[in-house]
């Protein structure tokens, strides 16, 4: 059963689904939670069965798709891919569990389980077109669920997040098929596997323009700068489920692909553009965390934070050593924890008063004094207190960043001080003072079902604040082989000092021998 | 005084007019039984037709073992060319017909499947585009082509709407005029190379070095209009959309599916080898094109209020995509374009039957059209299984994976990718991307609307019978698992289009 984990942990939930439909619906919920705590605790295996010596794939499986093009269903986890694995699968039973009342509540647990299938095929994709096909099918659950649950100009915010995507993807398909056409010339034949193609160096010309595709693709996904303007709508029109999966999992898919494909793919491209990258990366950190502060809508501060807190995670990235990715990776896992934290909890108040304006709160602390420390708490870790999570992937990340440029990393500490700033401002105006509005005067503070949800999110986060190591371990091993695979491929005097040589580190080749 | 001529059985080889003969039989055999005993029942004739298109199908697979074994073969006067793409393509013509077909056992009564002659001339109609793929003579191509097209106009007007005759009638006009303009060009040809051969034509060209280059551009300018006009590319696609909203929804899918891949055939044969022996300007002509009827159409598409008049907009784009196939002109793109039509053909199909299970007799107040988009808000609370298939339809569509279309899109980029067409690949990718909002925009009404009140989801499936839910389910599986076919079909069409020399 171990060998094909991956494919079970990918289909169980869509077959899942597809037997949904015969539940009755006031049992949806209990099924759904049955199935998510199942996909969840197979996840766990997986982390359990792990073998944390190892940097390359594990759990490796091929079988021939459309074998006369090179397509095959390969599939496989590293360190890099084994935490957000896991977190996706822990965020959609989070996620399941705190489901407050909806309307069509079948539907939508059955549109989860869908949308869950497609992110942990993303995160274990080790072919192109494999990944391509579950990254463009992660789209339509999300669709649907910000277009029938969603605000009131739903159907725009969905359509906006649908196209953008769509669009962006397109692009870089077309730089994978680019990608196979120069495996093909190099190697007579055809190959979209990822293995394959770490093998192949490019000439930097190439290098550029195809990091150019793939990057519009990412970008728009993460989303960077220019591309973030889909996000604000989507989190501002979908419903609190659809803005914790897509804050926690959905956008890391990004982040995540680019550390899969861009960097070692093309390593001279990614020194060639690390610094217009990095300034994209820290214009996004500061103008979302003024825009920020600017908001009324206390999950529109959210959104913003959360755009914001992806800038830091590009830039970690882009720092293109063993510190900086591995931060980043950190960074992108304590990201879903915050971020999806904070979004459930905007849902609770949400759901007691049906505004989110910050100006409709007030001493919100008095009339319930959990919902107010859970929160606090989630707030301190949002702005990277150290002993909380994020404090460990954004020390990395800048650290990473800091042996590129002092004074661009200097800028971005500065950004997340002005993000201490407007958290601080919104968890002043919603919780402190006294109680203005007599509707709040008798809210009822969190509830059982939505302390199961946010109890482990708590926990997770100082857990992992005060001793990080048994994720980061992994998730360095994996990381040093990447780094030492794009200092090796690497063809530039530039890109040869930019990117550090990890000794001591050998590649696994087995690995990459399984692939065929 | 005439000495006899002596032509021995043998050579005419006639096993090759086996596939295009028994359509025709299938047609006598229907007109002779309405002259025996008149007043039968639809379904006879339904299934008369299916058998015998079965009985054609059988004929096309021995003749595609027959030319895996010995290649391409001659016949009747070397008039008959049966290679890789004749077979394909009448693969394509037979299979797609067997779907359509059941698709006339609705459950209201529709005037023109009353009538014997539909089905007879539907049948003729295959036999031309038949004998119009499997020839490379002029002269035969010309007469296949207005055999079906004859037919194909009658069949339209026989839905008996006032938009109907309508479009019967400027469909009549245009292929008229498309007519005209192919004989033109065919004799433009004859003229200079006194063949109406394509082979023959392409010999002589190449010997004298293309010396009279004006007069082949004179050529290829009347046979580029009239094929423009029969593939519905911009600007020649005028007629298109008013003729798929006069023609009843299932004729509509047929229309932009069989005549078209017959018009891809023909024009494979004469452009490509104009193309490789280095005519630029037929290359820039066309790469501008494949371009326009990509994007112009797709952005026609967005502003239809009508789906049937969206899908026939957005028929004409991918008709634009696949046009890209001949351009590039190299043994993969013309693969993927086989490979797309036949994915192409089962969504389309699908989707298309859809609608014509959701005709009704008379249009409620509330609606426009046939088929407006607010007849289908709300369809995933009413008719949720009909809303997911349809859905499922328009993914496909758009190109979204891993259902059946994007793998056509997927293999057809790659070939612009590998034949140097790299600008090209890109308009053809973001020409996805902008035909993605007109299919979402269905969905978007049938998911995320309310329904309009007092409709209970009858209507949707209003017409459905046990023979039009199996072509639907059929081509529901099919677009989804498409991707277990893909590699069968790949190396079987790649065997069958590298051995005919494209």
């Amino acid at each position: 059963m171990l060998d094909h984990i991956l494919s079970i942990l990918i289909f169980f939930p869509a077959l899942a689904a597809v037997f949904g439909f015969m539940i009755h619906k006031d049992s949806m919920r209990a099924y759904g939670v049955a199935v998510a705590v199942i996909e969840f605790a197979l996840s766990l295996w997986l982390w359990f069965s792990f073998d944390n010596g190892v940097s390359g794939m594990q759990f490796m499986e091929n079988i021939p798709l459309i074998p006369s093009f090179g397509i095959n269903y390969i599939l496989g986890v590293d360190g890099i891919s084994l935490f957000i694995l896991i977190l996706a699968a822990f965020f959609t039973m989070i996620g399941i569990a705190s489901l407050t009342d909806t309307p069509n509540v079948k539907n939508m647990i059955i549109t989860l389980l869908f949308l869950q299938m497609t992110m942990i095929g993303v995160f274990v994709a080790l072919d192109g077109i494999v990944f391509y096909v579950f990254w463009e099918l992660s789209l339509v659950p999300m669709l649907y669920i910000i277009g029938a649950w969603g605000g009131p100009m739903r159907v725009y915010a969905s359509v906006k997040f649908f196209l953008y995507t769509f669009t962006g993807s397109l692009v870089m398909l077309v730089g994978m098929l680019f990608m196979a056409y120069f495996f093909y010339q190099a190697t007579g034949v055809w190959s979209f596997a990822i293995l394959d193609w770490y093998r192949l160096i490019l000439p930097e010309s190439f290098q550029l323009w195809l990091f150019a595709a793939f990057f519009v693709g990412f970008a728009i996904k993460v989303p960077m700068f220019p591309f973030h303007t889909w996000l604000p709508y989507a989190h501002g029109q979908a419903p609190t489920i659809g803005s914790v999966i897509l804050a926690a999992i959905l956008l890391k898919m990004g982040t995540y692909a680019f550390i899969r494909f861009s960097l070692p793919l093309f390593p001279d491209a990614s020194v060639y553009f690390m610094y217009p990258i990095a300034i994209l990366a820290i214009i996004m950190i500061i103008y979302t965390a003024m825009v920020a502060y600017a908001q009324k809508d206390v999950k529109q501060v959210v959104a913003y934070s959360s755009v914001s807190h992806m800038g830091v995670i590009i830039l970690g990235t882009f720092a293109l050593n063993v510190e900086g990715i591995s931060g980043s990776i950190f960074l992108m896992i304590a990201h879903g924890v915050v971020s999806g934290a904070l979004f459930l909890l905007v849902g609770v108040i949400y759901d007691r008063r049906h505004t989110k304006m910050m100006d409709q709160f007030g001493g919100l602390a008095h009339v319930m004094p959990k919902y107010a420390t859970i929160f606090g708490i989630m707030m301190m870790a949002s702005v990277g207190m150290p002993l909380t999570i994020n404090f460990v992937g954004e020390f990395l990340s800048l650290l990473g960043f800091y042996e590129q440029s002092h004074i661009l990393t200097l800028l971005a500490g500065m950004a997340i001080i002005v993000g201490a700033i407007y958290m601080l401002a919104a968890y002043k105006k919603m919780f402190f003072g006294e109680v203005t509005i007599e509707e709040n005067r008798n809210l009822p503070d969190v509830n059982k079902r939505e302390l199961i949800a946010l109890i482990p999110l708590v926990l997770i986060t100082i857990w992992l604040g005060v001793y990080p190591n048994p994720v980061l371990a992994p998730i360095n091993k994996s990381v040093e082989s990447v780094v030492q695979l794009m200092h090796n491929k690497a063809s530039t005097d530039e890109a040869k000092l930019r990117i550090p040589n990890v000794t001591g580190v050998v590649i696994s080749k087995t690995t990459a021998k399984e692939a065929h | 005084m005439l000495s006899p001529v002596n032509v021995s059985l043998e050579s005419l080889n006639l096993i090759t007019l086996a596939p295009m003969l028994i359509p025709v039989i299938g047609a006598l055999l229907i007109l002779v039984i309405d002259v025996i005993k008149g007043g039968l029942d639809k379904s006879l004739y339904v299934v008369l037709s299916i058998l015998f298109l079965v009985l054609d199908f059988g004929a096309l697979l021995g003749a595609a073992g027959v030319f895996t074994k010995d290649g391409n073969m001659l016949g009747l006067f070397n008039v008959m060319l049966i290679d890789g793409l004749a077979i394909l393509s009448q693969f394509i013509i037979v299979g797609a017909s067997m779907l359509f077909i059941p698709l006339a056992m609705t459950n209201k009564r529709f005037h023109e499947f009353s009538y014997p002659e539909f089905f007879a001339l539907f049948l003729f109609m295959i036999s031309g585009f038949q004998f119009m793929v499997s020839t490379d003579n002029l002269i035969l191509v010309f007469v296949g082509l207005e055999t079906a097209s004859l037919a194909l106009y009658t069949l339209i007007a026989m839905h008996n709407r006032d938009k109907s005759f309508e479009a019967a009638v400027k469909y009549f006009t245009m292929g008229a005029l498309a007519a005209g303009l192919y004989s033109f060009g065919a004799m433009v040809f004859y003229a200079l190379t006194g063949s109406i051969e394509i082979n023959q034509i392409a010999t002589v060209l190449a010997a004298n070095n293309y010396v009279d280059i004006g007069y082949v551009l004179v050529g290829v300018v009347f046979m580029l209009a009239s094929f423009s006009f029969k593939l519905s590319l911009v600007p020649f696609h005028t007629w298109a959309p008013d003729v798929y909203e006069g023609s009843s929804a299932a004729m509509a899918g047929y229309m932009s599916i069989v005549p078209k891949i017959a018009a891809f055939v023909v024009s494979m044969r004469l452009f490509e080898f104009l193309i490789h022996s280095g005519v630029v300007w037929l290359e820039i002509v066309l790469w501008i094109l494949v371009v326009v009827t990509m994007t112009a159409a797709n952005i026609w598409a967005l502003v239809q209020t009508d789906v049937k008049r969206m899908l026939a907009y957005s028929s004409i784009s991918h008709a634009g995509f696949v046009m890209a196939a001949i351009l590039i002109g190299t043994t993969q793109s013309n693969t993927a374009l086989f490979l797309y039509w036949i994915l192409f053909s089962f969504t389309n199909l699908g989707s298309f039957s859809m609608l014509w299970m959701s005709r009704q007799k008379h249009i409620p107040d509330h609606q426009v059209s046939d088929h407006s988009y607010d007849k289908f808000a709300g369809m995933i609370k009413t008719a949720p299984v009909a809303a997911s298939i349809m859905a499922l339809f328009m993914l496909s569509l758009a190109g979204l994976p891993p259902f059946a279309l994007f793998w056509g899109k997927l293999y057809m980029i790659s070939s612009a990718v590998t034949g140097g067409y790299t600008v090209l690949a890109l308009i053809m990718a973001l020409n996805s991307a902008i035909a993605g909002y007109y299919y979402i925009k269905l969905i978007v009404y049938m998911f995320m609307k309310e329904p309009v009140i007092g409709n209970d989801g009858h209507m949707y499936v209003s017409n459905a019978t046990l023979a039009l839910k199996s072509i639907i389910g059929f081509a529901a599986v099919g677009t989804i698992f498409a991707f277990v076919l893909i590699n069968p079909l790949l190396e079987f069409i790649t065997a069958f289009v590298y051995n005919s020399g494209y």
